[in-house]
């Protein structure tokens, strides 16, 4: 019995100990991808590439599904508002919701399930069909070929996507609170206008945006260089950065929110 | 270096965020109508309560935003609320210009309203306005109905 205790301890130890280990491995490979970015501006071409992948081919998804959030808000808002005799504030409701919160945050979700784990299954690849190791034989640095351009293609992507899907979002509701149910077009936009603050409320969700996308890319391609060379160790990698990023992004954004919309 | 149609989709998919955040700016934010691009000068009140008055709310005449209530803070020689405002350049108030803190509908938010007065002298930069009347706050105007109401029935 004492075995057993003793056994499972050192199971809780090792995890612990691992995760640590892991971190400090993933603070470092953090920093060397700053550090060594140079390469991604000097040879934009690089980086461009990286945008398509990560940002051009993520339009689609994103689009329609903002197109569908906002029609969707618009019509439960209507719903609900217009038993308080008050449907014109749906505007206001639509374009808070979407630029606060919604826009950065489902965008960064869609964008780590569709961008980021693209991104992590490529990486773990290159690795275990030993083409990291290649490079480096050849004196080419992988971090400042391989990651760096993808992490800057996507930290660039992911403001610009969230900025569209808020947009698409608000016009979605337009279409259904002003087109098919009827509310007078000069008070959605006028409330709207008078209750979204730029610089409270549209720079703060940019800058959300700008740090999910940091979080989703830096956890992707991590996932994807630690990735065990084995068709098994991709696939739980990639499977490892969705969630991740996932709960990394819903954290984050309550921690930006307690501290961008408390007080004044 | 040649040109790739990777580069123009690359190209139209960071115009169309660019465009993508200027509708929103624009169009569903008040971008345009936001006071810190034109030109201000600032105007002091001094108020016994300021109720629920925020920086950055309106600051109104005739119904009309022409300013935004800048900074606030407490002066302790006097224990009185002192209240920064910047009004729009284009807009010139007398010396005696009134200034009231109102509520925007029943439960709305609370804003400054100027009144002009008959002044010939207009208000300059960093002047400190005169004629001042707090926020109403509900406690004491449901007090004061109470009070009158049981004077009332003394006198009966």
């Amino acid at each position: 019995m004492p075995e057993r205790i003793v056994h499972n301890l050192r199971g809780i130890g090792h995890q612990v100990v691992n995760g640590v280990w892991r971190l400090g491995y993933a603070s470092r490979f953090f920093l060397l991808t700053l550090l060594r970015s140079a390469t991604s501006f000097r040879r934009f071409r690089l980086t461009t590439k990286e945008i398509y992948f990560a940002g051009v081919l993520s339009l689609i998804i994103i689009i329609v599904s903002g197109l569908f959030v906002g029609m969707v808000l618009g019509l439960q808002g209507y719903e609900t508002l217009q038993k308080y005799g008050s449907s014109e504030a749906v505007g206001t409701l639509v374009a808070l919701s979407l630029t606060r919160e919604l826009g950065p945050v489902v965008a960064a979700l869609l964008f780590a399930s569709r961008a980021g784990s693209a991104m992590t299954a490529e990486i773990g690849l290159m690795k275990a069909t030993e083409q990291i190791s290649a490079m480096e034989m050849m004196a080419v640095d992988p971090i400042a070929r391989v990651i760096g351009p993808r992490f800057w293609g996507g930290v660039i992507s992911m403001p610009l996507l969230a900025a569209m899907f808020s947009a698409v979002g608000v016009f979605g509701g337009y279409l259904i609170t002003v087109v098919l149910i009827g509310v007078d077009e000069g008070a959605f936009w006028s409330q709207m206008q008078s209750a979204v603050d730029f610089r409270q409320d549209i720079v703060n969700g940019v800058i959300k945006s700008v740090v999910f996308g940091v979080a989703v890319t830096a956890i992707a391609l991590f996932e994807g260089y630690d990735a065990p060379p084995t068709a098994e160790g991709v696939s739980g990698a990639t499977t490892r950065t969705v969630v991740t990023s996932s709960l990394a992004i819903l954290g984050l954004d309550f921690v930006l929110t307690a501290f961008m919309f408390t007080g004044v | 270096m040649q040109r790739t149609f990777l580069d123009l989709w690359v190209g139209i998919f960071v115009a169309a965020g660019i465009a993508a955040l200027l509708v929103l700016a624009l169009k569903v934010g008040n971008a345009s109508t936001t006071f810190n691009v034109g030109e201000t000068y600032r105007v002091l009140a001094e108020f016994d309560n300021i109720g629920g008055l925020k920086v950055r709310a309106p600051v109104k005449s005739a119904g009309v935003v022409v300013g935004r209530v800048d900074e606030i803070h407490f002066e302790n020689q006097r224990f009185v609320a002192r209240v920064a405002m910047k009004v729009d350049k284009r807009y010139q108030f007398p010396k005696d210009t009134s200034v009231s803190i109102l509520t925007s509908g029943l439960l709305g938010e609370q804003y400054i309203a100027l009144e002009a007065g008959g002044d010939s002298a207009m208000l300059k930069d960093g002047e400190m306005l005169k004629i001042t009347q707090s926020a109403v706050v509900l406690e004491k105007l449901i007090g004061q109905f109470l009070y009158n109401k049981a004077a009332e029935g003394g006198t009966k």
